[in-house]
């Protein structure tokens, strides 16, 4: 067989159907289920990367423009917004956020918007739903998803979406956003309450028709428009009508699903979601392969035709005005281990790959100048590489609370600036991030308003300026302030007593002590003794929810690109442990609420850039944070893949992937030949074996004989 | 035999019983319900309502296992514990904390664990016996002890080597089989067959060598003697004598595990990507998923008990001496 093998002409290690050679199929790994896949649950990337491709919020980001831009996605334009005050009467929109009682968002989506086929909108004869109610025939011919026979579609109308906010409030969803989105949108909190007590009567599991109890906050005001009011001025609302939250969802799919027997075959919105997007989900096997197909019912959005300056010289307008999407099919497939995954993109088998501090020396080359490149086996392959720096955060903080390093004293202050001298983030990124991420001078990180590069930027408490370039501050600037700390030599001017603090973090797995003998290398700088707590993730959430903290590794990922959404991490009402907001280092200066609460109403603009400005500056004055390092991701693609633009905000962006299948198909056959003399030489190594065993049993014989 | 296996039957529910205890008790003693919950429902914008709605909805709103609201009976029935226990001897495994059908999991992901465990198995079994067997026929010659060091060596390597050397030679530079991936049906071999090399090598030192210092033990033997001394040749006294005379101890070992082979192997279906049950328990332990981890150790300790009778049921057919009493 392997001789015959030997002659054929067969790749022998593609993982993929032959079938598939040649098909314009995008193929990609994922590290871990997504847990969720329904609008109003997920949140989650793992989730999102699938989510984003199937379902339409009415805006999405602009795949080139910069800085990211909310554009209509079924929507005929920007949804209109209107601030009321106290007497219904329409405001201007500079008015004062304190007289703006309401925002009134009103939306109009496209006609024509039709969703993928799905059995739930299949009608028979009659024009009476197929499968609803679903008949005991049926669920004892029915246990898997390719047994439904029938299918149909209809229009996306303006009710789905209002389903969908309704759903938020559903004690059967869950919906992580709820919280936060009660306090926004009108009525929703009651609406919760009302519906949990309906559950309650109803069994907590049963369908509830959310189409016969209204929602103030979200009404339809036809069969394509529909209108959110919320409370008072909210502008970074637009930014969450661009998530899955704001999706729509079919009110009878969302019946269909709760039929008897669905849930036992795992028919539901989390693991079949519907849409009206580029993609439909046509596999769904989280422990072996996502599959995505191209949705033959999608409605023709294009290719962008402007960007950025430099788009075109990039190739990236290339396409303007093809339509969407360019790939059939996307096949997610499991990988849990790094070296398989990394060994079958060299081999072709995979169109993208992240790389691992593993594979990171075969992967890059950096140059004279410490630019990353591919190395040069990859670039003999073709293989290029992207670097965007991503919307987050890592950080550690100071427990405000503490009676050591919280405060807002001069000397608490004082010690918190001298540890964020002294804790190195060139060094950590160097090590343990192998160069992938950029030292944080203030919470916020690049390609979001308020960032400003180079020595504008700079954090005047950690860095200083020499030579044009910044620097960060020596260690006997630290010393001096650990002295105005009352800790000379680390040691309590007062008693005498050595500095100790808590170092609380999740770290795991062999890595774990390097990380946490690293922070005590940089503390010990200071003569600061370290004591590191590790533990759970939920021993460490219960210890950041009440407090009992010194210092605390974390971060954040944006949800939207706007400050807010970093400087609300700040903000003293979020505070973790008197409302269990985001705030986990519990800061509050009231100067900077102040500030905070004139900036979150502005748009982006030289007002606002000056408020964040002074935000930044009281922030790095009292140091809070230890601001830690913003993460570059190093992103390769192989040489079929055409020019790309990471998008780090928008993630339904596989639609404007394109690769070319032909090249993919001779590149792995080239790539791939089989080697097989090993073979040859192991049936040598047998046969020797063999042969020595009936020698030994010739001789033997032989002497028995004698 | 019949009695007999009653008996074990009756066994069979008090062990069982406190290994749900066990594993519950341990489960919440370290995981409370609204630690799972915030473990569902992620770190964002997280409010304690919806974790109260979480509980509800997923059946951990209730007492572990006291219900001091209820009277009588009902404080001891209405209790997380009861209602979970009840549920899970009745073979209902129920939904995963995430919302999936456990039972549909376990059917999906048992055939691909079995596509590598039992061919690894029966090929380890047969590998390992024929080269014990080998080494005992030229032992005290130079084969033997090559083969005695070989073994020593080979058992000395971490299994995650085997995988790791296996996916670099056999996959990456020889490019024979893919690195990691499944298919369902008979393509499936083409994924299979490293794995299933790789963890027959990776069993071969340990094997043989046991499996050696249980012939070397009864080729020492009067029976084995006497064979000789009819004029049988060593083929024959090793095969139709010492084989069957070794398989008691042989059996104690590999009988007990068939029934675990559905459970799968963490490490190399990890490594190849088989969708099998191997990684279930372990995905569920990190997403604190209680369904799953006490479905998991339940089914465990069922198909170990099965392996304990079956081991028994070998006895009496390997030795006509054993008898079931």
């Amino acid at each position: 067989m392997m001789l015959l093998a030997g002659c054929t002409q067969r790749v022998w290690n593609d993982p993929y159907p032959t079938s598939e050679r040649v098909s314009n199929i995008l193929y990609l790994s994922f590290l871990e289920r997504p847990k969720h896949l329904d609008p109003a649950r997920a949140y989650s990337a793992d989730a999102y990367a699938l989510t984003a491709q199937i379902l339409q919020p009415p805006l999405q980001y602009h795949y080139l423009k910069r800085p990211y831009t909310l554009i209509p996605q079924t929507l005929t334009a920007m949804p209109t917004l209107t601030y009321l005050d106290a007497a219904g009467k329409s405001l201007p929109a500079t008015a004062n956020p304190d007289q703006v009682v309401e925002s009134v968002y009103e939306l109009h989506i496209r006609p024509g918007i039709y969703y993928q086929p799905h059995p739930a909108f299949a009608r028979d004869a009659g024009g009476h739903p197929y499968y609803l109610p679903w008949r005991a025939k049926d669920r004892s011919q029915i246990h898997q998803w390719q047994d439904f026979k029938h299918f149909g579609t209809r229009e996306l109308t303006a009710e789905d979406y209002v389903y969908e906010i309704k759903r938020l409030a559903s004690p059967q969803v869950n919906s992580p956003i709820f919280g936060l989105m009660s306090g926004y949108i009108v009525g929703l909190k009651a609406y919760g309450s009302m519906l949990a007590h309906m559950a309650n009567k109803a069994g907590p599991n049963d369908y509830l028709d959310l189409r016969r109890y209204d929602l103030p906050g979200a009404q339809v005001l036809d069969r394509y428009t529909y209108r959110i009011r919320l409370h008072g001025k909210y502008p970074q609302f637009l930014y969450w009508l661009a998530m899955p939250f704001f999706a729509p969802v079919p009110p009878e799919v969302d019946a269909f699903y709760h039929q008897t027997g669905m849930a036992e075959r795992n028919f539901s919105l989390d693991w079949h979601p519907v849409g009206t997007g580029p993609y439909q989900l046509t596999l769904m096997d989280p422990n072996w392969r996502m599959v995505l197909e191209r949705n033959p019912n999608f409605h023709g959005e294009r290719y962008p035709s402007e960007g950025e300056p430099g788009d075109a010289a990039a190739g990236l307008l290339r396409d303007a005005g093809k339509p969407l999407p360019f790939v059939d099919k996307v096949v997610f497939s499991l990988e849990k281990e790094v070296i398989p995954n990394w060994n079958k993109f060299l081999q072709g088998y995979y169109d993208f790959s992240a790389i691992s501090s593993d594979t990171f020396a075969q992967a890059i080359t950096p140059d004279a100048q410490g630019k990353p490149h591919p190395s040069p086996v990859l670039q003999a392959h073709g293989i290029t590489l992207e670097t965007p720096t991503m919307p987050a955060v890592g950080y550690v903080g100071f427990n405000m609370l503490d009676s050591v390093v919280g405060g807002y004293s001069e000397r608490a202050r004082a010690l918190r600036q001298a540890i964020s001298i002294a804790v190195n983030y060139e060094e950590f990124i160097s090590i343990f991030m192998n160069g992938r991420g950029i030292a944080a001078q203030g919470p916020i990180p690049p390609g979001i308003e308020g960032y400003q590069a180079g020595v504008s930027g700079m954090n005047p408490v950690v860095y200083h300026q020499v030579n044009g370039h910044i620097e960060r501050r020596s260690l006997a600037d630290a010393r001096h302030l650990m002295v105005e700390a009352g800790y000379p030599g680390g040691r309590s001017a007062r008693t005498g007593a050595p500095l100790v603090l808590y170092y609380d973090n999740t770290y795991t797995g062999p890595e774990a002590k390097a990380y946490v003998d690293w922070m005590a290398k940089q503390l010990a700088k200071l003569n600061i003794q370290m004591i590191s707590r590790s533990s759970d993730f939920n021993r460490f959430q219960d210890k950041i929810r009440r407090g009992n903290t010194q210092l605390f590794v974390a971060g954040w990922d944006a949800d939207y690109p706007d400050p807010e959404n970093f400087l609300f991490l700040f903000y003293g009402p979020n505070s973790k442990v008197s409302s269990g907001g985001e705030n986990d280092a519990n800061y509050r200066n009231p100067q900077y609420d102040a500030l905070f609460n004139q900036m979150k109403y502005l748009d982006n603009g030289p007002e606002r850039e000056k408020l964040i400005t002074q935000m930044l500056a009281i922030l790095q004055q009292d140091a809070p944070w230890l601001f830690g390092y913003f993460p570059r991701q190093y992103v390769l693609s192989q040489a079929w893949v055409s020019p790309w633009k990471p998008n780090m905000i928008a993630n339904n962006t596989l639609k404007y992937v394109q690769i070319d299948p032909g090249l993919r198909a001779r590149d792995r056959a080239a790539w791939n030949r089989p080697v097989w003399w090993p073979l040859g030489v192991l049936g040598g190594v047998v046969l020797a074996l063999v042969a020595s065993v009936s020698f030994t049993r010739r001789k033997r014989e032989r002497s028995l004989a004698k | 035999m019949m009695t007999y296996l009653l008996r074990r039957l009756a066994y069979a529910v008090p062990i069982l019983l406190g290994v749900n205890l066990l594993t519950f008790s341990l489960f919440f003693m370290v995981n409370t319900p609204d630690d799972m919950a915030r473990m569902h429902l992620g770190v964002k914008h997280v409010t304690q309502p919806a974790i109260e709605a979480w509980k509800v909805q997923h059946g951990y709103a209730q007492p572990l296992f006291y219900n001091a609201r209820e009277p009588g009976w009902r404080a001891w029935r209405d209790t997380l514990f009861f209602n979970q226990s009840v549920h899970m001897f009745a073979l209902d495994f129920g939904e995963s904390d995430d919302g999936r059908n456990i039972g549909e999991a376990l059917r999906a992901r048992a055939g691909p664990s079995l596509s590598i465990a039992l061919p690894t198995f029966v090929l380890g079994l047969w590998v390992n016996i024929g080269l014990a067997l080998m080494l005992v026929w030229a032992r005290a010659s130079w084969l033997d002890r090559f083969g005695v060091t070989a073994t020593v060596v080979l058992m000395s390597v971490s299994s995650l080597f085997y995988i790791i050397a296996g996916q670099y030679w056999v996959a990456h530079l020889w490019r024979l089989v893919p690195i990691s991936g499944f298919v369902p049906g008979a393509d499936s071999w083409h994924f299979v067959l490293l794995p299933i090399v790789v963890s027959v090598m990776a069993g071969v030192g340990n094997g043989t060598r046991w499996y050696r210092s249980i012939f070397l033990e009864e080729i020492g033997k009067d029976y084995v003697r006497t064979a000789r001394a009819k004029g049988l040749n060593e083929s024959h006294v090793l095969f139709r004598h010492v084989l069957q005379n070794g398989l008691i101890p042989i059996l104690t070992g590999a009988v007990a595990v068939l029934p675990l082979l559905f459970m799968g192997s963490l490490l190399t279906e990890s490594f190849f990507g088989i969708p099998g049950l191997g990684s279930y328990v372990i995905d569920a332990i990190q997403a604190q998923d209680f369904a799953v981890v006490r479905a998991m150790v339940f089914i465990g300790s069922v198909l170990y008990l099965i392996g304990l009778w079956l081991t028994d049921l070998a006895y009496s057919w390997a030795d006509p001496r054993v008898r079931f009493s």
